[in-house]
């Protein structure tokens, strides 16, 4: 098991998805179980299913500097980046720390494939994508991050992580291990993933996707809803933010199973929740709630449901948030590290919305409706394709730890 | 500015020209070697894995496989870090031109193929390797950004870390973006110092500015230019030459200077 680590602060944070822009639409959300599913308006032929878009994307253009990075994808990095402050935060702290001493590690799965896609859909009287899409960066997978280190005018350790739907979850990990080494002082981690046809045929040609509102953890449950986000975190040492949020651990794993199908006895996912809970010198006992990953697959929810009953006991309250903002992919690490990080601020236990008749493997600690209670110690599971696993734990603040 | 040490306890390597580190040592010495099969042959996998693995996978398990066996070590307990700056670029071909013209006919197997961390993934499979994992990339900067990743995993966590930097060659119109004319491929194993076997040590640190660049024999500079994951010759070079330092980029105007070591 590995050691204890120092906590660091969560010195701001944003998130933008179906449920609206910043925080404050989502807290609401929260409080009020509103989910923000609707049919499914954006693949490009049709497909039967609901979503969880976010509002005005088209009408958000990016300035005119940052024009050779247009795609939905950095269209929607730039909209989440400018809530609640957070360009500001960041401003704030490369003034202070120096870009080169600022790490930024986001997390995706199909980062601007979005706009590569379209590209095949015009492609000019020689096979070649049309003149407009030909930018190579917003064609690689790390076109993300490296338009927000341009974006925030960062120049340190800059690195993707594309773990499938773990990915914007391992992102604290990178930051905590950079700020730990003193490679880096502060880190902006987050993740961004925009609905696009991959994702939508990929997951229909697996058979994985609901036609119907997502029910995670019900008995009827028929598949994920996907949606589509963005969220970004601050963090640096607690002693720069004595008051802020903690992160006080993360737990990583490889269930080595199989690529798009969880352990069955959710061997890995138990690795990284052990792993965390050790990292953050946690009992089970002390962990107040947990943001499930919940997709509302068959196996991913029999699975984890399963975990959640033999490791917590009944005043864990455990829930998955994806019944109101869909399964937002390698944006959901994030996504959920924001939210959970919202229940603990408010006191709110979010319901896990969408289900209305129980899995029986179901066992008491899961919150079928929102509650309020004060809430210290939360976690936050993010498990991927490829057994790609991982759990954050985060504190109320630092006297909660 | 911290420093990190670490250990290098085995090297692959898959090029035009060389199916294992060797090879390059050879080629530096003037000496030619023969061409490498279209396809790696990826030992590490089952059998029935191998056959219907993309180009990938097979790449990428390929020069784990050497840098595991080099280091004697056991691959179920090295934790992974693997980059590639463009993923499996033939599934992604296949995708773009299925989704544009018949999206309900998109095959699940190449759909669940083409997340980026499905070498690792395999990889992990059939190791049973339960540690950390991750797929990573930084476009052109891959490497640094993934040797800095793979390096502070080893020192924060005092563990073996397996690094896999790796680009297929690219297809169809996404070639002209993504411009890989050939495939690449390599791989450390780190360890904490000292290391078990250790051929050499580093001695990591960052700092502003831009590597200059490396000027080398030919054909080396066109399996650098030729794709992304080239740009760990910065590093594989100095190592064949027993040269004492190397110097690659982590991120646009971010420095990893690379101190080297050999043990007597």
């Amino acid at each position: 098991m590995p050691d204890r680590i120092t906590p660091l602060a969560v010195s701001a944070c944003t998130a933008t998805s179906a449920l609206g822009h910043g925080l404050a639409a989502h807290a609401r959300a929260l409080a009020r179980g509103e989910s923000g599913l609707r049919p499914n308006d954006i693949s490009s032929a049709p497909l039967p299913c609901w979503i969880g878009r976010v509002e005005g994307v088209e009408d958000a253009p990016l300035p005119a500097p940052l024009a050779g990075w247009e795609c939905r994808n950095n269209r929607l990095a730039w909209l989440g980046l400018g809530q609640d402050g957070f360009l500001a935060r960041v401003e704030a702290a490369r003034a202070r720390y120096g870009a080169h001493r600022i790490a930024l590690m986001l997390g995706t799965s199909t980062a601007s494939i979005g706009a590569t896609e379209e590209g095949y859909r015009r492609l000019d009287a020689d096979g070649r994508l049309p003149a407009d899409l030909r930018r190579p960066a917003i064609h690689a997978p790390h076109s993300l991050s490296a338009f927000v280190a341009e974006a925030l005018g960062l120049q340190g350790p800059c690195l993707t992580v594309s773990t499938a739907c773990s990915s914007s979850a391992k992102v604290f990990a990178n930051a905590e291990r950079l700020i730990r080494l003193g490679l880096a002082d502060a880190a902006v981690v987050g993740g961004v993933d925009t609905l696009c046809d991959s994702v939508l045929f990929g997951f229909n040609a697996l058979e994985l996707v609901s036609p119907e509102p997502c029910r995670p953890f019900d008995v009827a449950r028929r598949g994920i809803s996907i949606g589509e986000a963005a969220g970004f975190a601050l963090l640096e040492r607690a002693s720069a933010a004595p008051d802020a949020p903690q992160l006080l651990g993360y737990g990583e794993s490889t269930d080595a199973h199989h690529m798009s199908t969880p352990h069955p006895e959710g061997l890995g996912a138990e690795l990284a929740l052990r792993d965390a809970l050790a990292r953050s010198g946690l009992a089970a006992g002390q962990v107040d709630y947990i943001n499930l990953h919940g997709t509302a697959s068959l196996k991913n929810d029999e699975v984890e449901a399963a975990l959640v009953g033999r490791a917590f006991g009944e005043r864990t309250r455990a829930s998955s948030t994806k019944g109101l903002t869909g399964h937002t992919l390698g944006a959901a690490g994030i996504l959920e590290a924001v939210l959970t990080l919202l229940a603990l601020r408010d006191g709110v236990v979010p319901g896990n919305a969408g289900a209305s008749t129980p899995d029986p493997g179901c066992g008491p600690s899961f919150a079928w409706q929102t509650e309020r209670r004060e809430l210290r110690v939360a976690l936050s599971n993010s498990f991927g394709f490829g057994g790609n696993n991982a759990c954050l734990a985060f504190a109320r603040d630092g006297a909660s730890a | 500015m911290s420093a990190l040490h670490v250990a290098i306890e085995g090297i692959g390597l898959w090029a035009p020209k060389a199916t294992g580190f060797d090879d390059l040592v050879r080629l530096l010495a003037g000496a030619d070697t023969v061409p490498a099969p279209a396809r790696a042959p990826a030992a590490t996998l089952p059998a029935n894995e191998r056959r219907r693995a993309p180009e990938s996978v097979l790449l990428a398990a390929e020069v784990a496989g050497q840098a595991v066996a080099q280091s004697g070590r056991e691959a179920a307990g090295l934790a992974c870090v693997f980059t590639s700056s463009h993923g499996d670029q033939g599934i992604t071909d296949y995708m773009c031109a299925t989704l544009a013209s018949a999206p309900t006919e998109l095959s699940p197997t190449k759909f669940h193929n083409s997340v980026h961390n499905a070498p690792v993934g395999y990889w992990t499979i059939a190791t049973g390797c339960h540690a950390a994992s991750t797929a990573v990339c930084a476009h052109r900067h891959s490497f640094g950004a993934g040797l800095l990743e793979a390096a502070s995993l080893v020192v924060a966590e005092r563990q073996p870390v397996l690094l896999v930097c790796s680009d297929v060659a690219s297809s169809g119109p996404l070639t002209e973006m993504a411009g890989c004319t050939l495939a690449f491929g390599a791989a450390l194993v780190l360890a904490p110092t000292p290391g078990v076997r250790q051929l050499a040590t580093l001695r990591l640190t960052l700092s502003p500015g831009e590597p200059s660049a490396p000027s080398w024999p030919d054909p080396l500079p066109a399996w650098q230019s030729g794709n992304p994951a080239g740009d760990i010759l910065r590093l594989l070079v100095p190592l064949a030459r027993r040269e004492p330092a190397a110097v690659a980029a982590a991120a646009p105007g971010l420095q990893l200077s690379m101190d080297l070591g050999y043990p007597a």
